[in-house]
């Protein structure tokens, strides 16, 4: 049966609700926090900064990653930069922008009270990064410099060169080693976790892989923290690291947390195009880049002229032409899917025609290459050296790929899921984005939620509830883990014919075709159609080399497709339940006459929240409240 | 379209840290020139597991040159022949049909081989828990431009802080020292004024683990610098000296 969710926002104007949620909540007698072990899955900016920060106010806090050390997560890749209301170049920037730009750009398909708090506590972020000797870009003074980022007309972003995800990470990777050095935190790297273990309907344990041996192992405390990122490698081909997945979040999901909005997500428009059925990711190049670029395609189908062939009069600057006054710089979502509009009509570029021309020919022209050059270099340098194209010289070629996914578990103010004890933090959860996200704010959310959110509401949970000895020999101890043994075996028994990496291609090819830029009642259906089939002939046909007992990377990545094969048709369904059109979600049944989004206010201002049970996905919504804003149309024309 | 290439490799295949390990001998009959080196690697193990042979291990994760975790050692070059590249960034495009390959992973007594190309680096996590921070409780901070720093000092911190924590250095230096990753670190942390205060503990414990994990010392060899795929400058090094000496005095 569907229910209706409730997110526990705190009561008073949206201004205290923070504070009035701080002054009144339960502490933890700092004597106790030692006793209290709290599990802490996923080492990138949301774990990192979790782990740290409660390890320093004396909780035990156990830690686990996938990679080899929790200095690589996902996060160490991001670029552009973070987003912080200082205020610093004194153009008008206040929390309550921050909040309403963060709010308009989720196309209102977002929680008030946490994007509210989110812009309040994004100030702290930057000073603690500082603090900890994160050396963000700096002017000639001395002091910090800005930047600005698209939906933005402040400049409000901090960054360290085009590596601020990595700085930030080291930062945040820094402080949980100190807290390593001095016992507070036991690292687990090069483990997964495959299922969480509830205890009298608490969530008290998980049950992880050690990665180098495949021995099975039990942990236990008081709370379980999942920080372990976004599921956009569900396309197969995406911007993530290689090891980005949802399993973990995927076993709570059927432990009974409620899964939210697994249909947004988000399509980057400039990322360099796929070259061969070989490719095994794809590479973001920073949006920046349409401050200058001019987006084109050829006006003729099957124009295979080279771009410097092609006369003026025979281009179709699209982007320009159909929004006069955006042109290349609209929104992400909106430069995508003209990007593939321009390619479905057979206009692409480049030798798969899966491509739109970036040309920097008429800015080298106004500006001079140096100037370019200034701006963009290592940009270029990097689009160079995967292509082996000078895009001084000829046009980059450019395609949306997928880079963010704003859905992910269901979780309350407190950033607890509907599993009492589990809290879910940074891309995992669904909290903060909405539909779309914008640039430079995810990296504030994860730090958000690991500096300065949980280590109140953990603290909250910890001393309102009481906590029975575990010892990992409980039934669900056992359950779990013979659970996650039979499943790698039965994996590894089946030597069919089809590789893990032919199965999530062609799973990423139905999503991407279906449940991507664009999509249809139709083509929706279809897709839970043929998801379900291949995911049956997954479990019939798979093909898993190795031993359980060693390194064994396919053996990890297909229990991973396996999850991803059912995320999938949640995701189908889920965009097919909301009709309408909202940021990253886009039905074409739901659209104006000039072919843009039409959101349905009326009907649909809540958030999808799915339950698994026995018989199948229930869902239920939690209904957004607008308290402070004004729900107003996107409009870039 | 892209020129198809027969490419051979010789791979260092070992079962687990105590086997006896080798060399086998593959071929990729189709590789080509817009493959990324760790893609060849794909293509070869999905062939093998065709075959119903194992696959080769190897590390990686970003594919985009940040995160570190990718690192073999190409043809006697850590990372392979491209300059400041790590190994997934490199491009099949600097091969020619016909051409043979040999891979092996980083060899140093700080990093055991796990299995075939992949190896335990967690001696550097153990080197940065030693030391390699600024002791700053959350919460605790104050306005971040109430301490200003100087540009030129903090785009040379940035310099140093761009260590991907790869291993290269320690796999191309003939005593394979860990010295330019643990002097980036200390490099860094000793240009913010933040790092001041712990400076000394932080030289001493960090370079004491360094030795503890049996890594060997630094004698000028430059390696190190020549491979690192970020660029970080053996400059490093000499303040790591600097630093050291400095702490002793006391
Ligand atoms: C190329 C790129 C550029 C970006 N640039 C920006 C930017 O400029 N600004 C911005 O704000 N955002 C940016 N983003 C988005 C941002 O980087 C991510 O949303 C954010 O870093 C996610 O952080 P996280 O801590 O939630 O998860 P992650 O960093 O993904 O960390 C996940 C952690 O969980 C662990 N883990 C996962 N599964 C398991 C499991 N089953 N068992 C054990 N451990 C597990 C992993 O090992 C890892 O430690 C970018 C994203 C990409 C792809
Ligand atoms: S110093 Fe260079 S080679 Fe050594 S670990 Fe850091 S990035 Fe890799
Ligand atoms: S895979 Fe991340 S640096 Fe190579």
């Amino acid at each position: 049966m569907s229910t209706v969710l409730d997110s526990k926002i705190p009561a008073g104007p949206l201004k205290d609700k923070w504070d009035n949620y701080k002054n009144t909540i339960k502490l933890v007698n700092p004597a106790n926090k030692r006793k209290h072990t709290v599990l802490v899955v996923g080492t990138g900016l949301a774990g990192g900064s979790a782990a740290a920060t409660l390890a320093e106010l004396g909780y035990h806090v156990k830690s686990f990653c996938i990679q080899d050390s929790p200095r690589r997560a996902h996060s160490i890749a991001a670029q552009g930069g973070i987003n912080a209301a200082k205020n610093y170049p004194n153009d008008g920037d206040t929390v309550w922008r921050l909040f309403y730009d963060t709010i308009k750009g989720g196309d209102y398909r977002s929680r008030e009270a946490n994007v509210h708090r989110l812009a309040q506590v994004s100030n702290n972020i930057i000073d603690q990064c500082v603090a900890q000797g994160v050396p963000f870009a700096r002017e000639y003074g001395g002091l910090l410099d800005n930047r600005s980022f698209g939906g933005a007309q402040v400049s409000r972003t901090f960054y360290a060169r085009g590596q601020t995800g990595q700085q930030l990470l080291l930062g945040a990777y820094q402080a949980m080693s100190r807290q390593i050095g001095a016992g507070n935190i036991d690292m687990y790297s090069r483990r997964e976790m495959l299922d969480l273990v509830i205890v009298d309907g608490k969530a008290r344990g998980i049950i992880t892989r050690n990665l180098v041996t495949g021995e099975y192992e039990r942990h236990f405390g008081d709370a379980v923290l999942l920080c372990t990122g976004g599921y956009g490698n569900v396309y197969y081909l995406s911007t993530n690291a290689k090891n980005s997945n949802v399993t973990a979040a995927w076993r709570c999901h059927k432990r009974g947390a409620y899964f939210a909005n697994p249909c947004y997500t988000q399509i980057h428009p400039t990322c360099i195009p796929v070259s061969g059925d070989y490719q095994s990711k794809l590479t973001l190049m920073s949006e920046s880049l349409r401050n200058d670029g001019r987006v084109w395609v050829p006006k003729k189908q099957g124009d295979n002229r080279r771009p410097q062939d092609i006369p003026e009069e025979d281009r179709d600057y699209y982007l320009e032409r159909r929004y006069p006054s955006f042109g290349n710089l609209v929104p992400r979502d909106v430069a995508s899917r003209n990007a593939k509009m321009a390619t479905d009509e057979g206009r692409g570029v480049g030798e798969t025609g899966l491509a739109v021309y970036l040309d920097f020919a008429d800015s080298i022209k106004r500006l001079g290459r140096d100037v370019i050059e200034a701006r963009y270099g290592n940009l270029f340098e990097m689009y160079e050296r995967i292509t082996g194209e000078n895009p001084y010289e000829v046009p980059m070629r450019i395609f949306p790929a997928v880079h963010y996914t704003m859905g992910g578990l269901w979780v309350d103010y407190e950033l607890q899921s509907t599993v009492p004890g589990l809290f879910v933090l940074g891309e995992a959860n669904f909290s903060d984005h909405g539909a779309n996200r914008l640039g430079a704010s995810a990296l504030m959310q994860g730090l958000a939620d690991g500096y300065f959110v949980i280590p109140y509401t953990l603290g909250n949970y910890i001393a309102n509830n009481s906590f029975p000895a575990v010892t990992g020999d409980e039934d669900a101890f056992n359950e779990a883990e013979s659970a996650a043994d039979a499943r790698i075996k039965k994996l590894l028994s089946i030597q069919g014919t089809k590789t893990v990496t032919e199965f999530h291609r062609e799973l990423g090819q139905i999503i991407w075709d279906q449940v991507g830029m664009s999509r249809t009642a139709e083509g929706l259906r279809k897709a839970i159609d043929q998801i379900s089939a291949l995911r049956e002939e997954f479990w019939q046909n798979v093909r898993v080399p190795g031993e359980p007992t060693t390194y064994n990377k396919n053996l990890e990545f297909a229990g991973r497709v396996a999850d991803f094969l059912e995320l999938g048709e949640l995701m189908a369904r889920d965009a097919l339940e909301r009709e309408e059109s909202c940021g990253g979600h886009f039905r074409e049944e739901y659209q104006s006459a000039e072919g843009e989004a039409m959101r349905n206010d009326e009907d649909f201002t809540f958030v999808s929240a799915w339950q698994h049970t026995e018989s199948g996905h229930v869902l239920h919504k939690e209904n957004l409240e607008f308290e402070n804003v004004e729900l107003t149309t996107r409009s870039y024309k | 379209m892209a020129n198809s290439m027969n490419i051979t490799l010789k791979v260092w295949r070992q079962a687990g840290p105590d086997a006896q390990g080798g060399f086998e001998t593959y071929v990729v009959p189709d590789a080509n020139e817009h493959m990324s080196f760790l893609e060849l690697l794909d293509v070869l193990n999905e062939q093998l597991i065709k075959e119903g042979k194992d696959p080769v291990e190897f590390d990686h994760d970003c594919r985009e040159g940040i995160c570190g975790s990718c690192g073999v050692v190409i043809d006697g070059m850590a990372h392979g022949p491209q300059q400041r590249t790590a190994c997934c960034q490199l491009h099949m495009r600097h091969y020619k049909d016909g051409d043979t390959i040999v891979i092996e992973p980083w060899r140093a007594e700080g990093f055991p081989i796990i299995k075939d190309l992949v190896v335990d680096r967690s001696a550097f996590d153990r080197i940065i828990a030693a030391g390699g921070y600024i002791s700053a409780n959350t919460g605790a901070a104050q306005d971040a431009n109430a301490l200003p720093i100087a540009k030129y000092n903090a785009d040379l911190a940035m310099d140093y802080a761009t260590c991907i924590g790869c291993g290269a250095c320690v796999a191309a230096c003939p005593n394979a020292s860990a010295s330019l990753f643990t002097a980036a670190k200390i490099a860094q942390l000793s240009l913010l004024p933040q790092g001041d205060p712990e400076r000394k503990t932080r030289v001493r414990n960090m370079v004491d683990q360094m030795d503890k994990e049996g890594f060997g010392d630094c004698s000028n060899h430059a390696e190190c610098e020549a491979v690192c795929p970020k660029g970080i400058s053996i400059s490093s090094i000499a303040i790591m000296r600097r630093e050291y000496v400095k702490a002793l005095a006391d």
